[in-house]
């Protein structure tokens, strides 16, 4: 199906089926119950799930298939944010310019930026990405402030000129919206003690985010993928066999910027704000988080990456103190206050603290990331399986 | 008729005079061999060749166009393959993928974005990779990751992506090094196949006289830099000159 | 002529700090081949040594004094600090004003102890993995790291004075003939100085002198060779990386006083201690000295009201730029060897 191999196909269709029943499969508990905290299916969430899917997407095809570790992409992201706000500002709240413009200006910042640093490899590369993300998130918070609204961000206004759209009116604010169709518009379907949220603004990023992942696939399938991939296994080699390896790994840095600004207009398309802190140098640390939790080099790997990340975030950082008296309350009250003691310096504001570990346990234990993982387990299993039929098999001839 | 033309290079490392004043001719389609001891330039030499070094002084010409200042992927699209010490191949793809990147490159160039084609469908390319493992008996490795395979038939995988791009001059650097006898003999019977099937030229650095003699038609011999003479096999065998720089190691070999 | 002297004392002791931490940066890596994203934090707990032994001097304990009177004729309350009951009350304060200073004895020790665990512990299984997966694991120690001292600490700065002999200014201008107050320096940051280039002569001088030293840069310029000979060479490169832990260490102890430690200093000087390597020379020591004090000075003289004035906000930028067109135009640093981290 679109020219895609059955294995492929399948993985589209499963990621196919998690995005678009996410409102169900997301919000497992009733409301009102003590888990419902533990719900993530309210449209906030489920944007930035699948629109952090996008950026780690992008992030793997340069990571996960060259190699090329970079440091810095949380400014083509930014890049992305400023260009789609000021779209929203100047020409329409319509999110299609918005978007086009920023996947356009990420691109060729990424392409100056990747022109410069692909000039080294390794740490220098690491490095040089580095430096220029730093050097972005310091002109947008200082000098470039008239472009970048500085310290406070920027959101488009009702005085703004927005030529396409009719002057609005002081006081009213002006939404993003798909050729009238608000971002935040919606319906909730009750069922039984269960309310889940269809949203507008989820179903157009996750659609975008579909057709990105379906790119990302023929990306890897192509003979354009499986350079990328030799480049990463051997660089000599590629040279010494006619092929020029900076235009390759150019080409991969750029698309990945275009991702990365891609899910950068998005952000701003669901949330019609920006700051220059979405560019600081943690934001790139966390989409390489994402990539290798899940699994670097593998398809499906930087969806599961970021989608778990940003669940636990969101999970972890709303258990205070009160909820881990609720969960430890059955024991008896020393046991209960160590426990609280021990547990409460990982949850609540201490996520960052969690999230470093996880890298940290990540990297040691599972390189591979999720995917590895699960293959692992999946061995397990078969191995048991198979290790049962040869027993099986010579149990037969005794009897 | 010669197909590479080497002519009073030079090269200098800080003080180290790697290369005094070469001159070389590799005639078209013959096996000719680089023999001398360690450091007396034979690597320097072929790094010299492709692109990896540039010389001092002096040019070399290939087909009557100059490689100087042109990059390892210009030099080997000119139709220069080289195969390495140990063998450099891509070890995280598998064979078959491994034969077909020599085939994208010879059919696209140095670069060509094609990021939405599917592999599957290059039916070209992948008849033309089967046929080179087909040749090369390596077609029931097909699947396997390259890494995993044993030396020899990492050299043999090697030397497969080089002719699969039609080179019309294949460099070898001492293809049989840290290889057991059976393995070294193979080789020799795998280049002199070659040698006998395509029209290709061969130059050949090797320790090993064995192989030297199995099957090169000329052979220089450099010492400290420069070529101390350049004659045919047999010839080569008795020189006085040769005999004093360099047989005790002959005969150990042998 | 003022301005550019003033400058150059203003970039000196941010160059120190840069210099210090690049030095061991390059140590770790020019030793053990890896890459420390880490060593921020190790310079961010050195700050917070000085935060812990200043507030261990002033542990407390109350006691009734009956001479005072509170407002309601009550005897009052007093905390009366145990370095007074051991030393007597002059002393005692004495000692609570010399924290910092003092903190180094309380620093050394528990740098090295936390390198050692490091090596020991984590930097050691990645010398085989790749490069990326160092910065990596590293990359997460240093979050939990900053993380830990966060929540032990607090997210607020806290102000570390250094003692109050220093608490004043050098007229540098009335000594060199300039108007008075032209070019005033605060004492400490000339303290701060003065100790960076102690520590780091003691640094070349242990390489270049000892055996220990000799044994470590031979693996320096080759690892292989000196395994060879059969000298441990990993007991030494442990070693090596509890001294450069204990090299950032102090650096940040003695920046207390200029800069209130908070948990994510480290961060910040990580970035810029890494361009200074890069420009540099990865693996260069000298090159980690010079360019650190090189891009401190460059930084002040970028801060320049005049400067700023035709280009605005370079200030901001100026170490990056610079390692940029460095890295572009002599792509292994200033005094980087060949070999060094090509691939």
């Amino acid at each position: 199906m679109f020219g895609l191999n059955k294995k492929d196909t399948g993985i589209l269709l499963v990621v196919a089926f998690l995005a678009l029943a996410a409102p169900f499969i997301l919000n497992p508990f009733p409301e009102g119950s003590a888990m419902a905290q533990f719900n993530a299916g309210y449209p906030d969430l489920m944007q930035r799930l699948v629109i952090f899917g996008i950026f780690a997407i992008g992030f793997n095809i340069l990571f996960g298939l060259t190699g090329y570790l970079s440091f810095g992409h949380a400014a083509f992201l930014g890049v992305g944010s400023y260009a789609a706000i000021w779209m929203m500002k100047l020409l329409t709240m319509n999110v299609v310019p918005a978007i086009i413009v920023s996947v356009l200006f990420a691109g060729l910042f990424s392409l100056l930026v990747g022109w410069i640093s692909l000039r080294r490899s390794g740490i220098y590369f690491s490095i040089l990405t580095l430096a220029f993300a730093q050097m972005s998130y310091a002109l947008a918070y200082s000098v470039l402030t008239p472009i970048t609204g500085g310290e406070t961000g920027l959101q488009p206004k009702y005085d703004d000129p927005r030529i396409l759209d009719g002057t609005l009116e002081a006081g009213q604010s002006p939404r993003a919206n798909l050729f009238g169709l608000e971002m935040n518009d919606g319906f909730e379907l009750a069922m039984g003690n269960w309310v889940f949220t269809f949203n507008a603004g989820y179903y157009i990023a996750a659609v975008v985010m579909l057709i990105a992942f379906y790119l990302s696939i023929r990306i890897f399938r192509s003979p354009f993928g499986m350079m990328l991939r030799a480049v990463k296994s051997n660089q000599q080699r590629m040279n010494y066999t006619g092929l020029n390896t900076k235009p390759y790994t150019l080409a991969a840095f750029v698309i990945s910027g275009m991702y990365a600004g891609l899910a950068g207009g998005l952000l701003v398309a669901m949330d019609t704000q920006v700051g220059a802190e979405r560019m600081f140098w943690t934001a790139s640390g966390e989409v390489v988080l994402m990539t290798i939790l899940g699994g670097a080099g593998t398809l499906i790997g930087p969806v599961l990456g970021a989608g778990f990340i940003k669940y636990m975030e969101n999970i972890v950082s709303k258990i205070n103190k009160s909820v881990l008296e609720q969960w430890f309350a059955f024991m008896p009250d020393g046991i209960e206050d160590v426990m609280i003691a021990l547990v409460y310096p990982f949850v609540g504001k201490g996520w960052h603290l969690t999230l470093g570990l996880l890298f940290m346990l990540v990297v040691i234990f599972l390189p591979g990331g999720l995917v590895e993982g699960g293959q692992r387990i999946a061995k397990m299993f078969r191995g048991k399986k198979a290790s049962d039929d040869t027993t099986d098999a010579s149990k037969t001839p005794a009897e | 008729m010669a197909i590479l033309e080497v002519k009073n290079v030079g090269k200098r490392f800080g003080g180290l005079q790697a290369l005094g004043d070469v001159n070389l001719n590799i005639a078209e389609n013959s096996c000719h061999a680089i023999i001398g001891p360690n450091g007396a330039g034979k690597s320097t030499l072929l790094n010299c060749l492709v692109g990896k070094l540039t010389p001092d002084t002096g040019s070399v010409m290939f087909d009557g166009q100059s490689v100087l200042g042109r990059k390892p992927y210009e030099i080997n699209q000119m139709g220069i393959s080289r195969v390495f010490q140990t063998p450099e191949i891509f070890g995280d793809l598998n064979v078959m993928e491994n034969m077909m990147i020599p085939c994208f490159a010879k059919r696209d160039g140095a670069f060509r974005m094609h990021a939405l084609e599917s592999i599957g469908q290059e039916r070209d390319i992948i008849a033309k990779a089967e046929e080179m493992l087909v040749d090369m008996k390596l077609i029931d490795k097909r699947e396997m990751q390259a890494s995993s395979m044993s030396r020899g038939d990492k050299r043999r995988l090697e030397i497969a992506m080089c002719l699969a791009q039609d080179p019309r001059l294949l460099l070898l650097d001492e293809p049989t090094a840290g290889m057991a006898r059976a393995d070294t003999n193979n080789t020799i019977d795998l280049l002199k196949q070659i040698k006998e099937e395509r029209d290709i030229t061969i130059a050949i650095i090797e320790h090993d006289m064995h192989v030297v003699f199995s099957l090169s038609d000329r052979i220089t011999v450099l010492a400290q830099g420069t070529p101390l003479v350049e004659d045919t096999p047999d010839k080569i065998k008795g020189h006085p000159k040769v005999r004093e720089a360099y047989l005790g190691e002959i005969q150990e070999a042998a | 002529m003022d301005a550019i002297i003033l400058q150059i004392l203003n970039g000196l002791d941010k160059g120190s700090a840069y210099a210090l931490i690049a030095l061991g940066l390059t140590l770790i890596f020019g030793t053990l081949g890896v890459v420390n994203f880490a060593h921020g934090a190790l310079f961010m707990i050195g700050a917070f040594c000085a935060v812990t032994f200043s507030k261990m001097l002033s542990f407390s304990h109350t006691i009734i004094d009956e001479t005072q009177k509170d407002f309601l004729g009550n005897p009052l309350k007093v905390d009366v600090p145990y370095i007074h009951d051991l030393f007597g009350q002059a002393t005692g304060n004495a000692i609570i004003d010399w924290a910092v200073p003092l903190s180094i004895l309380f620093t050394i020790p528990v740098m090295i102890g936390i390198g050692f665990v490091m090596e020991r512990g984590l930097i050691k299984h990645f010398y085989k993995r790749p490069h990326a997966d160092q910065i990596l694991v590293t990359f997460g120690l240093a979050i939990v790291l900053q993380e830990v001292i966060k929540y032990f600490y607090g997210a607020n700065p806290i102000p570390t004075p250094a003692p109050a002999v220093f608490a004043g200014s050098f007229d540098f201008g009335a000594m060199l003939g300039f108007d008075a107050n032209s070019i005033i320096y605060p004492y400490w940051r000339l303290v701060y100085f003065a100790f960076s280039a102690l520590i780091i002569g003691a640094v070349f001088a242990f390489l270049q002198f000892t055996t220990f030293g000799m044994v470590v840069r031979a693996g320096m310029a080759d690892r292989e060779t000196v395994g060879l000979l059969g000298i441990n060479i990993d007991k030494r490169f442990t070693i090596m990386f509890g001294i450069a832990a204990a090299v950032a260490g102090l650096a940040g102890v003695m920046y207390a006083p200029i800069n209130s430690p908070n948990y994510h200093m480290g961060m910040d000087f990580l970035v810029l201690s890494f361009v200074v390597v890069v420009v540099g020379g990865m693996g260069s020591l000298p090159g980690a000295v010079l360019a650190g004090f090189l891009l401190g000075i460059l930084e002040s003289f970028a801060s320049m009201a005049a400067v700023l004035e035709i280009i605005p906000g370079i200030n901001q930028i100026i170490i990056y730029l610079v390692a940029i067109i460095i890295l572009l135009t002599r792509p292994r640093g200033l005094m980087g060897r060949k070999g060094v981290m090509e691939e």
